[in-house]
């Protein structure tokens, strides 16, 4: 089972030797997914990068299944979809597990962030498998918006129109983009095609970017709860059989929530409004969009500037990108830091807030709330965290994670 | 570490929850809409099922009152099959409808309906279906459930909700507008509903002896609406009981590897 590491795989299947020869496939899989050392001391949250992976299959695998049934234009679209959940053989499981699984992939990637910022996983070196991920996290919220299009609901069809029309805010040429994302005056047939032809693609885009992200993963290894470097082979644990194991058994944990709302619950974490058809002149009245996109619509609203609401919103991802760089602490576990452990929880309960500002009409309280909320994000990350790490004084580290591992065993 | 999480996580979920009970006491205050009252439903929870007796019942109000007006074009007659109804009782239930088609000249007709139609809209397009109707084409049923907001209480309240025009206080008469020839509708969004009051006690006859009261037409005819608008629903539930005992007897496994895998490193 467990080898020494770095040792050259033999393979006595003489087709397999034969092909890894050529073609070092399974050479690549024992170094990668089985012998790959991979530090002792991982808690739970370290289960949601496999979690994502396999929630990205499943969204593929069902996704090309519903394509097979689904008719992207605006007099079908919303049949066909119904279509599907009546008469096409178990075509409600398919389109169930693909709409909740939309909801459990940001749940899986939004705690697979949150152990990123919590444990500092986006400090060197580290940086560019930080950066990957905010692209992947951009790419999804991409492919998530144009995918709620595709049933061609009254919340597909505005909230299209509240994204899209976003553009217009660009000064001198947003009219004329805005007209070349639509494909004409207004969202239209031409619009929908091509926002089925991205939403098939893009994912497709995304496993291209996960795989990049791995790569970028298997150069320093993973970072840990104690977030110091491994120092040797005392440190570390074969992936294979130690972490498949315990990532299988989160993975289950966690599909038995999943399931919970895939079979018991399917529309609650969506809008009823979407089974209303696209009425492009009956407007709802209030338009929101999926539960994972309100923070950021709340930072939209927040500013009572067209252009700066977008730009505060594109800006509340575009921070992610330099978060390398503005969090100036060397340490990188909030284990070790006394403030910014607690600071991390504020802007959770932030995000949370914002949410909820998000869900609801921009009236009374939410207004200031939603734009409290947005000015702490950006503080957070814009002021708190460069100077945090100038004040702080961190606790002192661990000398190693065995160290550390067997000190806490035998106390 | 691991109290610090808790300890966090719970002063997060105060904090939230404070700052959004502030904000949702505004709100509840500045909304004047009644919300329907929450009713028990045969085909609630986990193993929830459609009561046969009352869908039945409510597709002969469906039949006998709704579809005067409103349209259910995602069903088929076949689809009443489900219903526990033989091939032979939805064939006697559909025998006196009338389905538009092309004749063999290509002229349009009228034919008695088969099990493969889908079911006849009142109306031949959704024009004609506004301009009878005072400019607005009454909602499509098919989906009706899942389309509002905790949609059986919604529609039940809706059936059941009016308000005749002689009940009404002087400041409601005022405050909405209202003549003698508006319906007012204590569940509808605005109250002004373009619809009359479709149902009364005894709008229709049930074969089976049951008592026509409006409460009872009411709860029947979305006993039907919610099979229309979900009707995979009993399938859903079987096969998610299973799943789910598969997935934790899964979990219960791979935790009992994962500890004898991790035995010697702890």
């Amino acid at each position: 089972m467990a080898s020494s590491h770095g040792t050259p795989p033999v393979f006595n299947n003489k087709v397999i030797a034969w092909i890894d020869h050529r073609l070092p496939i399974f050479s690549y899989m024992e170094k990668e997914y089985h012998h790959f050392p991979t530090p002792r001391n991982f808690n739970y949250f370290w289960n949601f990068g496999a979690i994502a992976t396999v929630m990205l299959v499943l969204m593929i695998a069902t996704g090309i299944v519903l394509a097979t049934n689904y008719t992207p234009h605006t007099t079908m679209a919303f049949d066909s979809v119904e279509r599907i959940m009546r008469d096409v053989p178990s075509g409600w499981l398919i389109r169930y597990l693909h709409m909740t699984g939309a909801s459990f992939f940001f749940i899986a990637v939004y705690i697979h962030i949150f152990r990123g910022l919590y444990y500092g996983s986006y400090k060197s070196p580290r940086e560019l498998l930080w950066i990957l991920g905010v692209v992947i996290l951009l790419l999804m919220m991409a492919t998530a918006f144009m995918g709620y299009v595709l049933p061609w609901g009254q919340m597909s069809f505005w909230g299209a129109t509240v994204i899209t029309s976003l553009f217009t805010a660009i000064p001198v040429v947003g009219d004329s983009i805005t007209t070349w994302l639509w494909g004409g005056f207004a969202i239209d047939n031409p619009t929908l095609n091509r926002f089925y032809a991205l939403h098939y693609l893009l994912p497709f885009v995304i496993v291209g970017v996960v795989a990049l992200h791995v790569v970028a993963l298997h150069v320093h290894g993973s970072n840990n709860p104690l977030g110091i470097d491994v120092k040797g082979p005392q440190d570390t644990v074969p992936f294979h059989p130690y972490y498949t194991m315990k990532d299988g058994f989160g993975l289950m944990v966690f599909l038995i929530i999943y399931a919970g709302f895939a079979f018991f619950a399917p529309n609650y974490l969506g809008d009823p409004a979407n089974y209303i058809q696209a009425n492009p002149l009956a407007t709802p009245t209030h338009i929101v969009p999926e539960w994972y996109f309100l923070p950021f619509y709340a930072i939209l609203r927040a500013i009572p500037n067209k252009l700066g609401g977008v730009l505060a919103m594109f800006g509340s991802i575009a921070v992610l990108f330099v978060l390398p760089w503005l969090d100036t602490s060397r340490v990188r576990s909030a284990s070790f830091r006394p403030i910014y452990k607690w600071f991390v929880f504020v802007l959770v309960a932030d995000v949370f807030l914002l949410g909820v500002c998000g869900a609801n009409p921009p009236e009374g309280w939410y207004v200031p709330l939603a734009q409290i909320g947005t000015l702490y994000y950006f503080f957070h990350f814009l002021i708190l965290l460069p100077v945090l790490g100038k004040i702080e004084r961190p606790l002192p580290l661990p000398p190693s994670i065995a160290d550390a591992v067997l000190k806490k065993n035998a106390g | 570490m691991r109290k610090t999480i808790v300890s966090a996580a719970i002063a997060v979920a105060a904090l939230t929850a404070g700052a959004v009970a502030i904000a949702a006491e505004t709100v509840t205050a500045s909304e004047s809409e009644q919300k329907p009252p929450h009713r028990h439903w045969h085909f609630e929870g986990p193993f929830g099922t459609y009561d046969r007796a009352a869908a039945q019942r409510g597709y002969q109000v469906y039949a006998e009152v709704c579809s005067a007006c409103h349209s259910l074009q995602l069903l088929a007659y076949r689809n009443l099959m489900e219903l526990d109804l033989t091939e032979n009782q939805v064939k006697s239930l559909i025998k006196d409808i009338q389905v538009p088609d092309l004749g063999d000249d290509g002229q349009p007709i009228e034919r008695p309906a088969r099990l493969s139609d889908s079911f006849r809209k009142p109306f031949a397009n959704p024009a004609i279906a506004a301009a009878a109707n005072n400019g607005k084409a009454p909602p499509d049923l098919s989906v009706m459930i899942k389309a509002r907001e905790d949609g059986p209480d919604y529609v039940h309240g809706i059936l059941t909700g009016y308000v005749p025009f002689d009940k009404l206080t002087p400041e409601q008469i005022k405050e909405f507008n209202l003549t003698k020839d508006d319906n007012f509708n204590k569940y509808y969004p605005g109250h002004r509903i373009a619809m009359p009051p479709p149902l009364a006690d005894d709008k229709v006859t049930y074969a089976d002896g049951t008592k026509a009261t409006l409460d009872q037409e009411a709860s029947d005819v979305v006993e039907f609406l919610a099979w229309a608008s979900e009707p995979k629903m009993e399938d859903r539930k079987r096969t998610g009981v299973r799943v789910i005992l598969f997935l934790l007897a899964m979990a219960g496994l791979m935790y009992a590897v994962k500890r004898q895998v991790w035995a010697d490193k702890h």
